[in-house]
């Protein structure tokens, strides 16, 4: 467990199981998400700040680094062939963006219906409905939605294509995120539809924000293959 | 009503390279088919009634419970809609994880110089701009890639390996509701996605 130094930490804090975030990360900072009991799900989408039309894309991240899942050294692609976010550090070793989040039909057909009038804020909540929420106070709608990665959700695909499902049972887990442009993180810890509990259990996320200091020369991301030091290239010639 | 060509009410041949869009409405079927083999046809679906919910290759997957489609397989929109249906293929396997290429994307995945190549996100964006709909690069998500061959294997590991479409293979799709398909006749030549040489698709309409 590597431990971020008191003084470099800008904030941090929990986001309760079912709930929304959504934070501008700073170039030059770094996104800790832990897992804090086991079993979170955070679907989560990616904008540059400075321009909301550029955002993650699943296919470009996957298809330059010749993988179908997400783990250290991988870094997080663009639709623009820049480099949004580098993963420096994962303790969970694999996280889908292969999948889709929960929708209200989703939700109701595995959990069935616990409404607010009855229930108050144990309601039950879905991903889509909170990713439109949280991109709403951008200015973004349904339409700015796109392929997102479920981090903390393992997706084991056997050799016919078909798909089983499998959480981070381990608490404290986190996955490192440096920003290597400004991004609009906008996510959610509904949990995954597929995740194999049939009751609605949603799970807690911690957020930790601290200045980084990974030095491209000793970015995992940037030292995996030649498709990446292009990428991250785009990147930094983005700035000049 | 299966197919023949005295029935159907359109028919286009689509050019390497070229960019398509046509409405199909519910209850038609289009049949695409890869002409001369191993061509890659990209191709988003978008339901006429609201352009806001389009086809989602994540929700598809999740929907499906696995990661290639075929016959049988229900395209799902981003509000978990079936927008179509896969009646036949006789090509067995298509993707829809691998996207559509882009000017920035051939920058990373080739050489920084392969930018100025004609690619399949400029093609999908003069396909939308065809119609008198504001939709834009923010509309495009994760496409499907017919005929496309993208493994994903169980350790983690994807690839592109060359098609395993042959010559008058083809794909047959039902619309369940009103939908925009507009499809990109992939033009890249730095990869065996189109066995390094784009060829001309057909495509058949009919109720």
């Amino acid at each position: 467990m590597e431990t971020i130094k008191e003084d470099l930490i800008i904030f941090e804090e929990i986001i309760p199981g079912g709930w929304n975030f959504s934070h501008h990360l700073k170039k030059g900072t770094c996104l800790r998400l832990t897992d804090v009991e086991g079993g979170v799900n955070a679907s989560t989408l990616l904008y540059n700040s400075q321009n909301l039309s550029e955002r993650y894309n699943m296919a470009d991240t996957l298809k330059a680094q010749f993988t179908s899942c997400l783990t250290t050294g991988h870094a997080l692609y663009s639709d623009m062939g820049r480099v949004l976010l580098s993963i420096i550090d994962d303790t969970c070793g694999k996280h889908d963006t292969m999948t889709a989040c929960s929708n209200p039909k989703t939700n109701l057909a595995k959990y069935g219906m616990k409404n607010y009038q009855e229930f108050r804020n144990d309601y039950y909540r879905d991903g889509l409905t909170s990713l439109i929420t949280e991109v709403s106070k951008y200015g973004m709608t349904v339409r700015d939605l796109h392929s997102h990665i479920n981090f903390f959700t393992r997706i084991n695909v056997d050799n016919e294509g078909n798909l089983s499902f499998a959480k981070n049972e381990k608490p404290g887990t986190y996955i490192d995120l440096q920003a290597e442009m400004d991004t609009l993180v906008v996510l959610n810890t509904c949990p995954h539809p597929m995740d194999t509990n049939s009751n609605y259990a949603p799970k807690p996320l911690k957020v930790t924000i601290w200045k980084a200091d990974c030095k491209l020369e000793e970015n995992p991301c940037y030292q995996l293959c030649d498709q990446n030091k292009r990428g991250y290239m785009n990147s930094i010639n983005y700035y000049k | 009503m299966s197919f023949d060509k005295n029935n159907t009410i359109y028919t286009q041949k689509v050019l390497a390279g070229d960019h398509w869009s046509h409405v199909i409405k519910a209850g038609q079927t289009i049949r695409i088919i890869d002409l001369e083999g191993n061509q890659a046809a990209d191709t988003m679906f978008y339901s006429l009634a609201d352009t806001d919910e389009r086809y989602s290759a994540q929700d598809t997957i999740n929907y499906q419970n696995n990661v290639y489609l075929t016959t049988g397989s229900k395209l799902i929109s981003s509000l978990g809609n079936v927008l179509l249906t896969i009646t036949d293929d006789t090509c067995g396997r298509h993707d829809t994880v691998g996207g559509a290429c882009s000017a920035e994307s051939n920058s990373v995945r080739y050489e920084l110089n392969k930018i100025h190549m004609h690619n399949c996100r400029d093609s999908f964006m003069a396909a939308l701009r065809e119609h008198d709909i504001e939709l834009g690069k923010r509309d495009l998500n994760s496409n499907i890639n017919f005929f496309m061959n993208v493994p994903i294997s169980p350790d983690g590991k994807s690839t592109f390996l060359d098609g395993i479409s042959e010559a008058g293979k083809y794909v047959q799709l039902k619309a369940e509701v009103d939908v925009l398909c507009i499809i990109s006749n992939c033009p890249q030549l730095n990869n065996p996605c189109n066995a390094y040489n784009p060829t001309p698709i057909e495509l058949n309409i009919w109720d």
